[in-house]
């Protein structure tokens, strides 16, 4: 059985193991399904095909802001960590200067926004990551001397890929997007964005 | 005078964010919300809805001065703080802006596309009647208690349907609403964001819009929050008047009741 298959078995077990509520929790199941298929419309760039959610999205959404039980947790991990596609030729770190730029820029996926525009990761966003950057929002942890802190090892390296490709293969449910896994970031991109935090010429490093 | 005082707090407005280090940032925005509350723009839309609801109108060319908004035909005082709620007569949980469409439809006779296809101005160059309707008729719930009914089971449906849709995550970015919104003092760069899952943050938040945006120059009310959130969640458009668009509004809302409504109000 593919890993997302099973996934869903576990989704499904979840639901049905509430029994008491879990008529009510169907029901408003559907409501919702058809709620989001009646109030959307395609704009730009955005289809209704990004409605239609993934077993990860499906058992996180499920989870509603708590953590997911945890064999959920394990085989969510389990099928995003198989997701990851390192580079062929070995290199997981780019020019972090790129990276500088990738993280400042907010744009990208919208439906406002012009599909041959730039796309960045919008880290600042989230993160604190050089200390000359002072508009930096707090939903992620500070990564500020990220490199410092972890050593510039292939194994830091290839965590640190990792984590920017598919970050839910590390972390259930976590809030930070899946770069590689859903197209948002170019291999080339992700590379950039690991030397922002690697290098140790890097801003963040100083 | 009024519109000066506002003018040079606009101006303070844009020099801030270059002269402030980060801790106290966020007090010092308080402070310019503050000065600008004195010459809230917001009070021009709520001029121009109160004629447009007084104003013999549309095909049938009658007001909207018996329009029921949820405590019987013209009753416009405290009105908003009771919706989203169930209208027998159209069978549906309705908010305010759906209501008014309503009305324009039932009262006034225009057809619901006519009535619907300006929600969300630009500024002078394409004024939105419902922006203007919706400006008036929160303002005179200001200081009002926020009661939002659940007896009906549409109602409770509602919020349930507008629950889920707050954890729904999708799209290429895997948000959903309660990504950037459910935990207490975080931001997005420097803009801080309430925790809809508090009591507290849902009534900071929700009893604060309809918002004049310094930022846009444009009155803007809770459906257009709701959409701009989704367009930023890379999600598809949110229709105005939607199911969903009524169901999340129901479900922060509903969290809100016991607070004072406290709009239009103004924001960066």
């Amino acid at each position: 059985m593919r890993p997302y298959a099973r996934l869903g078995l576990l989704v499904v077990a979840a639901i049905v193991g509430g029994c008491a509520t879990a008529l009510d929790e169907s029901e408003t199941a559907a409501k919702t399904a058809a709620a989001l298929k009646a109030s959307f419309r395609p704009a730009g760039q955005a289809g209704l095909d990004r409605l239609e959610q993934d077993e990860t999205q499906r058992a996180c959404s499920l989870a509603a802001g708590k953590a997911p039980p945890k064999d959920v947790a394990a085989m969510i991990e389990q099928t995003n960590l198989a997701t990851i596609r390192y580079p062929a030729d070995g290199k997981l770190l780019g020019d972090w200067k790129n990276g500088e730029r990738i993280a400042q820029e907010g744009r990208g996926k919208q439906f406002s926004d012009d599909p041959k525009g730039p796309v960045g990761a919008n880290c600042y966003a989230c993160h604190q990551l050089s200390k000359g950057e002072l508009s930096f929002g707090t939903i992620g942890p500070s990564l500020y001397q990220y490199g410092k802190l972890r050593g510039n090892s292939v194994d830091v390296q290839r965590y640190t890929f990792g984590k920017i490709y598919n970050s839910e293969a590390f972390t259930a449910c976590t809030n930070m997007p899946r770069f590689g896994h859903k197209g948002i970031l170019s291999e080339q991109q992700i590379k950039d964005v690991a030397a922002l935090l690697l290098d140790p010429a890097s801003p963040v490093n100083q | 005078m009024k519109a000066v005082r506002a003018a040079v707090a606009l101006v303070a407005l844009a020099i801030a964010p270059s002269l402030l280090a980060q801790g106290s940032t966020a007090d010092e925005i308080a402070k310019y919300r503050a000065a600008l509350q004195d010459g809230n723009p917001a009070e021009l839309w709520e001029g121009r809805g109160e004629a447009l609801w007084k104003q013999q109108r549309g095909p049938k060319n009658v007001s909207l001065e018996r329009c029921d908004l949820g405590l019987g035909a013209g009753v416009v005082k405290g009105a908003y703080a009771q919706l989203p709620r169930y209208f027998a007569d159209a069978d549906r949980v309705m908010d305010l802006e759906t209501r008014l469409v309503w009305c324009m439809v039932t009262l006034q006779g225009y057809t619901e596309a006519d009535a619907k296809k300006n929600p969300f101005g630009n500024g002078n160059d394409r004024k939105s009647d419902l922006e203007a309707l919706t400006a008036y008729v929160t303002s005179e719930s200001r200081g009002v208690k926020m009661n939002v009914p659940m007896r009906h089971a549409k109602e409770a449906e509602a919020y349930r349907v507008g629950e889920k849709l707050f954890y729904f995550r999708g799209g290429t970015h895997d948000f959903a609403c309660a990504t950037c919104h459910s935990e207490e003092g975080k931001r997005i760069r420097l803009q801080d964001l309430p925790d809809l899952t508090t009591a507290q943050g849902a009534q900071k938040a929700y009893t604060t819009w309809p918002a004049y945006r310094v930022s846009q120059g444009e009155l803007r009310t809770f459906e257009w929050r709701l959409y701009d959130c989704f367009r930023q969640q890379r999600f598809p458009e949110l229709v105005f008047g939607s199911d969903a668009a009524i169901a999340l509004t129901m479900f922060l809302a509903r969290n809100a009741n016991g607070a004072p409504f406290d709009a239009p109000a103004i924001k960066r």
